[in-house]
């Protein structure tokens, strides 16, 4: 069995023909010179067909789950990075080529990080210009008096994720209520939905793991979020952005260089060299999990204070903003119920949870899309 | 390779998983290979307070050796008794890879069998009689290249372990794995090795000779006269398996493999050390020395073995994450086949207890499942609706027995070109392609009964 294992995994995800060396045509297409390795397919094909299947794909995820009306005014999140610039591209041009019939704009977040954010905020900017689309950027220092620089200079550099993560995500929300949006699109692909699967099943969240794989998050809530890219693989964005030459910022954020690096994102990558299509599998296992209705899902309410959407009698921005500005900036990190901060117990949970959280960190340092 | 296996750490994920780590490491200090189950004189037993030297188990408190052990046998009998695992009236076949999960297994099993000889000899009614136990290795020494001699030292070693338990006398059951094949005996063999070796897929084959194991198991049981199929896997075996079947996106039919009990197969499968961590059973062999073989080992290979290097990982990280997993897989709801619901199953069970089992299953329906043809998983939603298309049409035999194989199966197992299947599946074992004959007797008996009626000759060909 030993001998076979080495050649064995190399025919593990890919059913193809061995490849032959010198040129070979597009198998796609048959008339064009193959370019490329699709990562998903592990198919060679030319740079065109490429396009054509990459933009396809999205328009039938598009088309297949009704993700948006005609006539409808829609957010891209957009920070500049590959995915959102991909998403803004990608999204623009399938609105021209099949009619969807609508407004887009581009929606991005300041998180006052020096060197970080000011510069990706330039290439959004350049896509404003590129893409013709409008810009609207909204910044923590407006909605919350706090810049993420003066936050790191509050609390350091752990746990400077949680508060992003939370504050970001609200910023997204306020801004697109702002312009009067009716849907917000993210460029979330499909390695982080798997990811997001993975480490629900690691840390036991029941109930995020029953919604992460939803493809429009959020339907009663105001503004619903969805996610174009759920069954796009990040590989091939990447592909795209080059060959398009679309114009892109690639630096990790200052605060947290390693954050790509994490357990899991780490497996799913391997698991990808191994056999492509396990992402896709994750994604679908996810979606078909049994998950019994009785389970217990968190209340959806809202925030005494500003309104957001809560769970608690706070929502975890204004619990983070308190402690933040009462100087106890360690206040509402973790997994606490409402009003069990301050007594010991809830401390000792805070603190595991913390641990847990710091090694199951994701890309986006916390999963709460 | 050696390096991806020694991923289940050393303690193998269960008796399915055999981890070529176990016996890599033998070099190692006890301590060290244990990671954070270690021994330590400084620290006092949690339990009793008798002092002495304490085993830390994973998230607890320090234990001291006897308090370990009566922690983990604890484990054992909560899992047999809450779930009914074991009547009077049984016969046990325990599943024996030779690896310390199903060694445990097999001592804990014992134990209870000697309680139960017991009370059946000082008890004045001899009412309940003692449950009988039975060992079977399924010997798979014809997929590996490694020397006879080898084999039979390890199946001697085996023999000679189950033969050291007494009272209660033990069969045991060597069987080679091509036996599930009916054919003479070289040509199964044979046979065996051209099916396998018609996989492309490396995970393919390990999970394929995986369900051969099952088929051979419930062969001998059948055959036997068991009544129950006992496995050695354990916790981290199960959260292993819980990551696997999200990969190869089982996560419908996942469930069905991460309970107590399982009686979708013919002879109904429990699983008691469900509870249990791999490196609590290695320190338990550790420290009663218990003997183990892991000779006729075979490494898990592709995608199992990546994700048991990932979750041995993770355990570094933390200790208890095999019982997060866990947790998380038992949140997904069972099938019904997940509990036994016979009529009159629960009657051995002092009164007091019965209701517990029986309210269940009052409404319930009657397990109504379509399996896989080749790993037994429910099909889910999709899956039925492939399913149900290709029974409108009066088909081949090979695309009856495609449609009856899982997404996954069909993906990993199947050969890569559609023209191989006939003869692919012409050498599967018999009892997987009669299910599926089975199945769809009831329509094609029904298209006998008007096929005169019917116009269109051409769909009717085959």
């Amino acid at each position: 069995m030993d001998g076979s294992a080495a050649d064995g995994s190399a025919a593990d995800g890919a059913r193809l023909p061995p490849p032959r060396a010198g040129s070979r045509l597009c198998v796609r297409c048959g008339e064009r010179k193959a370019a490329l390795k699709r990562p998903k397919t592990l198919e060679q094909i030319c740079r065109e067909c490429f396009y054509i299947v990459f933009e396809d794909e999205i328009h039938q995820t598009i088309v297949e789950n009704s993700l948006f009306k005609a006539g409808e005014r829609v957010a891209i999140g957009a920070s500049g990075g590959k995915d959102s610039t991909v998403l803004a591209y990608v999204l623009s041009e399938l609105n021209r080529r099949h009619n969807y019939g609508l407004d887009l704009f581009l929606l991005s977040v300041d998180e006052g990080i020096t060197g970080y954010r000011d510069d990706s905020l330039e290439t959004v900017k350049r896509n404003e210009i590129q893409y013709g689309l409008p810009l609207k950027i909204v910044s923590y220092k407006d909605l919350y008096g706090w810049t993420m620089d003066d936050i790191v200079k509050a609390i350091g550099l752990k746990n400077n994720c949680t508060f992003c993560g939370v504050f970001r995500r609200q910023a997204l929300d306020r801004g697109a209520a702002l312009l009067k949006a009716d849907k917000i699109v993210t460029g979330h692909n499909a390695d982080d939905i798997a990811e997001t699967v993975l480490l629900n099943i690691l840390r036991g969240d029941i109930a995020r793991l029953s919604r992460c794989t939803l493809i429009t998050t959020g339907e009663d809530g105001p503004i619903p979020r969805c996610k174009p890219f759920k069954y796009t693989y990040e590989k091939e964005i990447v592909m795209y952005a080059y060959f398009k030459k679309l114009d892109y910022f690639s630096t990790e954020c200052i605060y947290s260089p390693n954050a790509y690096r994490g357990f899991a994102r780490e497996f799913i990558k391997d698991l990808e060299r191994m056999r492509p299509r396990a992402i896709l599998d994750i994604i679908k296992s996810g979606e078909n999990f049994r998950i019994s209705t009785t389970t217990r899902m968190p209340e959806q309410g809202t925030c005494g204070r500003c309104g957001y959407i809560s769970s608690q009698k706070l929502c975890k921005a204004c619990v983070l903003l308190d402690g933040l500005n009462r100087g106890l900036p360690k206040l509402g990190i973790g997994r606490t119920k409402a009003g069990a901060g301050a007594d010991s117990d809830g401390k000792q949970r805070a603190k595991r949870t913390e641990r847990n959280t710091l090694s199951l960190q994701g890309k986006h340092g916390n999963f709460d899309f | 390779m050696a390096a991806a296996a020694s991923a289940c750490g050393g303690a193998g994920c269960g008796q399915r998983c055999s981890s070529a780590s176990a016996s890599g490491a033998e070099e190692d200090a006890p301590a060290e290979r244990m990671g954070r189950l270690s021994i330590s004189a400084a620290t006092a037993c949690g339990k009793c307070d008798g002092g002495g030297a304490a085993v830390f188990v994973a998230g607890g408190v320090g234990m001291c050796v006897e308090c370990f052990r009566a922690h983990l046998f604890g484990k054992f009998k909560l899992a047999v008794t809450s779930n009914a695992m074991v009547r009077p009236t049984d016969a046990i076949l325990l599943a024996f890879s030779g690896g310390p999960a199903s060694r445990v297994a097999l001592q804990f099993i014992h134990e209870m069998q000697s309680k139960a000889i017991q009370s059946w000899e000082t008890s004045n009614s001899q009412a309940l009689p003692a449950f009988g136990v039975g060992v079977a290795f399924v010997d798979e020494s014809v997929l590996s290249a490694r020397p006879e001699h080898e084999t039979e030292t390890a199946i001697e070693d085996i023999k000679s372990i189950v033969s050291s338990l007494s009272p209660g006398d033990k069969k045991v059951h060597v069987v080679p794995l091509e036996d599930v094949f009916s054919s003479g005996s070289g040509v199964k063999a044979a046979r065996l090795k051209e099916v396998v070796g018609m996989i492309d897929d490396e995970t393919g084959r390990d999970d394929f000779v995986r369900c051969l194991r099952m088929l051979s198991l419930q062969k001998i049981a059948r055959e036997n006269g068991y009544t129950k199929i006992m496995l050695g896997t354990c916790a981290s075996g199960i959260a292993c398996h819980v990551l696997a079947a999200t990969v190869k996106g089982q996560g419908y039919s996942l469930p069905a493999d991460v309970q107590y009990v399982d009686t979708r197969w013919e002879v109904p499968v429990v699983l008691p050390l469900h509870d249990c961590l791999a490196q609590e059973l290695n320190l338990l062999c550790e420290l009663d020395s218990l003997k183990t073989q892991q000779l006729l080992d075979r490494p898990c290979s592709g995608i199992n073995s990546l994700v048991a290097s990932f979750v041995s990982r993770l355990r570094e990280e933390n200790p208890s994450r095999e019982h997060t997993i866990l947790r998380t897989a038992q949140k997904l709801k069972p099938f019904s086949f997940n509990k036994f619901s016979a009529n009159g199953y629960h009657d051995f069970l002092p009164s007091r207890l019965r209701p517990k089992f029986q309210n269940v299953d009052t409404n319930e329906s009657t397990f109504s499942e379509i399996l896989c043809l080749i790993c037994g998983s429910p099909f889910s939603e999709r899956e039925l609706q492939n399913l149900e298309s290709t029974k409108h049409m009066d088909q081949k035999r090979t695309d009856r027995y495609t449609a009856h194989c899982c997404q996954s199966c069909h993906f990993q197992i199947l050969p890569t070109a559609t023209d191989m299947y006939e003869h692919f599946f012409s050498l599967l074992p018999k009892p997987w392609t009669e299910k599926a004959d089975t199945a769809s007797a009831s329509n094609s008996s029904l298209r006998d009964q008007i096929a005169d009626c019917l116009l269109d000759k051409d769909d009717d060909e085959n």
